[in-house]
C-alpha cells in the first residue's frame, strides 16, 4: 500500500499552510493540557447525552463516541473544490431517481443495466410515476469523502436514504469552541450553526401544494431505542419542530396528523429518519410498528413530503455506485469533479475473478450493507477469515463489490504515546431545496483510531474530530 | 403540544416526585426504628413502609419478612419492584430522553446526571448506613433540583402546567398513602387507644412528608395528632398536604383550559374534590371515619389521573 498522504505534515519537514498555526499551538501546549481537555469534552458529551447504541452489544447500549480534540483543517480553496464536485454528484443522484422512476432514459441508453435497477430490493415499484415536489428525492445527503493526495478527494460512498452525523459536526464544534477559545482566535474558520436553518428552510421549501402558507414540518423517530436517536432530538429542537414516533401520527382522507394535547394537527413535511421499509406498514413491512399506517397513500395523494423521498437507497446502493462517474456525464454532460473508488463488480464474472484471485489485497463490500457491518479488509483480515469469504463471495457474487485498499489521509491525533497520524475520512452534508443546494462549510470528519485501521466507522469504534474549513 | 409529549412530562414529574416520597419514608423509618423498643411500640415499621409505599403485596411475593435489609433492598435498589427509586429513576430517564425537546437542558442535566452518578450504587449498591444515608439524600436532592429547575427555566405554557400536574397528582396520592396506613394513630385523644409512644410515630409522619417544622411554624403546639391530620389534609399552606395539591391542581387545569380554549370533564373533576376539601373541617371527617375519607380521597384522586389522561394524553 502507499504511504497515506497527511494533511498536516509534508514529506521532508515542512507544514501545509492550513496547518502552521495550529502546529505552533501545539508547540505551546503541554500534552497534560490537551489530555486534560480530552477528558472534559468526554464529560460533557455524556452529560449532554450524546450517545449511540451498538447493535448487537447487550452490554453498554448507550455509547460515547470517542472525541478527538485536534481539529482537521482545510483551506476555503480545497472546500471551494469540494463544494463544487459535491453539488454536482447530488444533482445527478436526483435526475437520475426523477428519471429510474419516470422515463428511464438511462436504462434504454444502456447506461446502467436494468436488472440492477427492477431486481434491486431498495427499488421502490411504488414510486413509479409518482410526482414528487419540485424533482427533489434525496433533500439531505451524506457523501462520505476520502483523500489520497493534495488534489484528490475521491467519494466512498453517496449516503442518500437518512445520512445520520450531522449533529456531530455541530456538537463538535460547539464543545471546540468551548474548550479551546484561544486556539479559535487564532483562526478564521468558517461557522457551521446555520445548518438547522438550512435544513428547515429546504424541508418547508418542498412542502406540498395543499399545505398551509406556513407548513407543519415534523421529525419522524424511531425512538429512543435507536441508534441515532440523540441526533433525531437534537435536530427536532434545533429545528423548532415536533419530534414524532409513528404512534403520534395518524393518517385521515390521505392527509397526515399528529395527535396534540388540542386535537389533531395537520403535518405537511416529514423529515423522517425511519427506513423505507418501516414507514408505512400497510405497504411495505407489515409487522412494523415504527410507521404510521396510510401513509404511502398520503404520500400517493401529494399531501405529505417525506424527506428524504421514499425509494432513494437505489441511487446510492453499493451496486449503483461503480455507475456514478456514467450518471454525472449522462445527465449533466460534464466530467464528474469527484472520482470514483476503482470498483469491481462482482456480479460481472471477469471481475468476480480478479476479485477472487486478489481477497488479501482488496476491500470486499456487502452491496447492501452499511456502517462497516460484513465487510472483508484483505490487508488485515486473516487466512480464515478470507477463506470463509471466498466461499460467501461464490455462493452470491452479484451480493458484493470490490475496491482496492485505499491510502486514506491521515491528520495528527491523540493517542496514548502522543500525537500520531491517523486514517480520516469526511462526511459532508448537502442539503436541497426547491431552489437552491447548500453545504455548510464543514462535515463529519471520522478518524479510525487504532494506529494504521482504516475503519473510520463509529460502530466499529471510530472517532470524530472537529472539521474547520479556514476563510482566506 | 404533542399528546406523547405532554404524557411523557407528566409521568416524568411523577417519578421524580415518587423517588423522593421513597427516599423520604425510609429515611424516616430508619430513624424510628433506630429507637429502644419500648418508644415504638410492637408495629413493624418496615411493614407500614411497604404499606405506605403500595407495593405490599408483590413484596411478599418475594420475601419473607419485612425487616430494614429486605424492605430498603426493594424500595429502593430492587429493578423488579416496578416503583422502587432505582426504576423511578430508570423510568425518568427513559421519558426524559423521549422528550428531550420539551425540557429545559437544566432539568435534562439534572436527571441524566443522576442517572449516571446512581449507575455506580446500582451496581455496587450501599454497604454501610452512611452510603444509604448518603443515597437517600442524594435522591432527594435530585427530586428537589429537578424540581427548581422546572421552576426557574421552563416556559409557563402548557408544557410546564402538565409537568406541574404530575408532581401535585403524586405527591396527594403519597401524603394520602401515608394517612391511610397510619390513620390509627391519628385519631383524636379520647378514641385514642395508645400513649405517649405515639410521639415518635407522629414525627415520623411528619418527617415523610418534610413537615416536622412547618407544624410546630402553623400550631405553635406540641405534636397533637388531629392537628398533624390538619395540617396534612386541610392546611393549604403546606406544599404536600391534600388541600394544597388540589388547589395547584385546579390552577394547572385551568390555566390549559384557558390556552387551549376549553374545560373538561378533568376540570370539573379536580375543582370537585378541591371544593370538597375546601368546605371539609376535621370534626366532620373524624365523624365520618379518617379511613373511609381518605380512601374516597386515594380513589379520586387516581381517577383524575385516568380522567386526564383520556382528555389530554392519548
Amino acid at each position: 500500500m502507499a504511504v497515506a498522504f497527511d494533511e498536516m505534515n509534508i514529506p521532508g519537514g515542512d507544514l501545509r499552510p492550513a496547518y502552521q498555526e495550529l502546529a505552533r499551538w501545539l508547540k505551546e501546549t503541554p500534552p497534560e493540557a490537551l489530555e486534560y481537555r480530552r477528558q472534559e469534552a468526554e464529560l460533557l458529551f455524556r452529560r449532554i447525552g450524546i450517545t449511540f447504541a451498538v447493535y448487537g452489544d447487550s452490554e453498554s447500549t448507550e455509547r460515547l463516541i470517542p472525541f478527538d480534540v485536534i481539529p482537521r483543517i482545510m483551506s476555503a480553496k480545497e472546500w471551494a473544490l469540494l463544494e463544487k464536485g459535491l453539488k454536482q454528484r447530488v444533482k445527478a443522484l436526483n435526475m437520475f431517481l426523477r428519471d429510474i422512476y419516470h422515463g428511464r432514459d438511462i436504462l434504454r441508453a444502456e447506461v446502467v443495466p436494468d436488472d440492477l435497477i427492477f431486481q434491486n430490493p431498495v427499488f421502490r415499484p411504488e414510486m413509479n410515476g409518482q410526482q414528487v415536489p419540485h424533482d427533489v428525492y434525496v433533500h439531505i445527503a451524506g457523501i462520505d469523502i476520502v483523500r489520497v493526495d493534495a488534489e484528490d478527494f475521491i467519494v466512498l460512498e453517496d449516503n442518500a436514504r437518512t445520512p445520520s452525523g450531522v449533529s456531530y459536526m455541530l456538537e463538535n464544534r460547539e464543545i471546540m469552541m468551548r474548550l479551546f477559545p484561544d486556539l479559535f482566535a487564532r483562526h478564521r474558520v468558517a461557522p457551521v450553526e446555520r445548518y438547522p436553518d438550512e435544513l428547515l428552510a429546504a424541508l418547508r421549501s418542498v412542502a406540498p401544494q395543499s399545505a398551509s402558507g406556513e407548513p407543519t414540518v415534523a421529525l419522524l423517530t424511531p425512538g429512543v431505542y435507536n441508534s441515532a436517536y440523540y441526533e433525531h432530538s437534537f435536530l427536532a429542537d434545533k429545528l423548532g419542530i415536533e419530534l414524532v414516533e409513528g404512534r403520534d401520527l395518524i393518517v385521515k382522507n390521505n392527509e397526515v396528523f399528529m395527535r396534540t394535547t388540542e386535537g389533531v394537527k395537520r403535518v405537511d413535511v416529514i423529515y423522517r429518519r425511519v427506513d423505507d421499509d418501516f414507514l408505512d406498514p400497510l405497504t411495505f413491512r407489515p409487522d412494523s410498528v415504527l410507521g404510521v399506517p396510510g401513509l404511502m397513500s398520503a404520500y400517493a395523494a401529494g399531501n405529505i413530503t417525506l424527506a428524504n423521498a421514499v425509494g432513494t437507497g437505489i441511487a446510492d446502493d453499493k451496486a449503483i455506485y461503480s455507475y456514478m462517474p456514467d450518471i454525472v456525464k449522462f445527465y449533466l454532460s460534464e466530467e464528474p469533479i469527484l472520482k470514483n473508488v476503482p470498483t469491481w463488480r462482482c456480479r460481472e464474472p471477469k471481475d468476480l475473478a480478479y476479485v477472487l484471485d486478489n481477497l488479501g489485497e482488496l476491500v470486499v463490500k456487502e452491496v447492501h450493507g452499511s456502517g462497516g457491518y460484513g465487510m472483508l479488509i484483505g490487508p488485515a483480515a486473516t487466512k480464515a477469515t478470507i477463506e470463509a469469504f471466498r466461499e460467501k463471495l461464490k455462493r452470491e457474487p452479484e451480493g458484493f463489490i470490490a475496491q482496492p485498499t485505499l491510502a486514506l489521509s491521515t491528520c495528527p491525533t491523540c493517542t496514548a504515546s502522543g500525537l500520531a497520524p491517523r486514517h480520516v475520512d469526511l462526511r459532508p452534508f448537502v442539503l436541497t431545496g426547491s431552489k437552491s443546494t447548500t453545504i455548510v462549510p464543514g462535515g463529519l470528519t471520522r478518524v479510525a483510531l487504532k494506529e494504521g485501521s482504516l475503519v473510520v466507522n463509529s460502530s466499529q469504534g471510530g472517532g470524530t474530530k472537529d472539521t474547520w474549513i479556514l476563510d482566506e | 403540544m404533542l399528546s406523547r409529549t405532554a404524557e411523557n412530562l407528566y409521568w416524568l414529574a411523577r417519578y421524580v416526585e415518587r423517588a423522593e416520597y421513597l427516599a423520604r419514608t425510609i429515611d424516616a423509618t430508619l430513624r424510628v426504628t433506630a429507637l429502644p423498643a419500648a418508644y415504638i411500640g410492637k408495629t413493624n415499621e418496615w411493614d407500614s413502609a411497604l404499606l405506605t409505599a403500595g407495593v405490599a403485596a408483590s413484596f411478599y411475593q418475594t420475601y419473607e419478612e419485612a425487616n430494614e435489609h429486605n424492605v430498603v433492598e426493594y424500595l429502593s435498589f430492587s429493578p423488579n419492584n416496578p416503583s422502587s427509586i432505582r426504576n423511578c429513576i430508570e423510568a425518568a430517564r427513559l421519558n426524559s430522553r423521549s422528550v428531550r425537546t420539551a425540557l429545559t437542558s437544566e432539568m435534562w442535566d439534572t436527571i441524566n446526571s443522576a442517572w449516571i452518578e446512581l449507575q455506580a450504587v446500582w451496581s455496587k449498591g450501599t454497604s454501610t448506613r452512611e452510603d444509604l444515608a448518603k443515597f437517600l439524600r442524594f435522591v432527594q436532592e435530585t427530586s428537589l433540583r429537578f424540581d427548581g429547575s422546572a421552576y426557574r427555566t421552563m416556559l409557563r405554557n402548557d408544557a410546564y402546567w402538565f409537568s406541574r400536574m404530575g408532581v401535585h397528582l403524586e405527591r396527594a396520592d403519597n401524603t394520602a398513602r401515608i394517612l391511610d396506613v397510619k390513620y390509627h394513630v391519628l385519631l383524636p385523644e379520647e378514641e385514642h387507644v395508645g400513649g405517649p409512644l405515639d410521639f415518635y410515630q407522629w414525627s415520623s409522619i411528619l418527617r415523610s412528608v418534610s413537615a416536622l417544622t412547618a407544624y410546630h411554624w402553623v400550631y405553635r403546639e406540641t405534636l397533637k395528632p388531629w392537628l398533624i391530620a390538619d395540617l396534612l389534609i386541610l392546611n393549604d399552606t403546606l406544599p404536600r398536604s391534600l388541600a394544597s395539591c388540589y388547589g395547584n391542581l385546579v390552577r394547572n387545569l385551568d390555566q390549559i383550559g384557558v390556552a387551549y380554549g376549553r374545560q373538561g370533564p378533568a376540570q370539573r373533576h379536580a375543582r370537585g374534590i378541591r371544593n370538597r376539601l375546601e368546605h371539609s373541617n376535621m370534626n366532620d371527617i373524624f365523624q365520618h371515619g379518617v379511613h373511609e375519607f381518605i380512601q374516597e380521597f386515594i380513589a379520586d384522586n387516581s381517577r383524575l389521573g385516568e380522567i386526564i389522561t383520556k382528555q389530554y394524553l392519548i
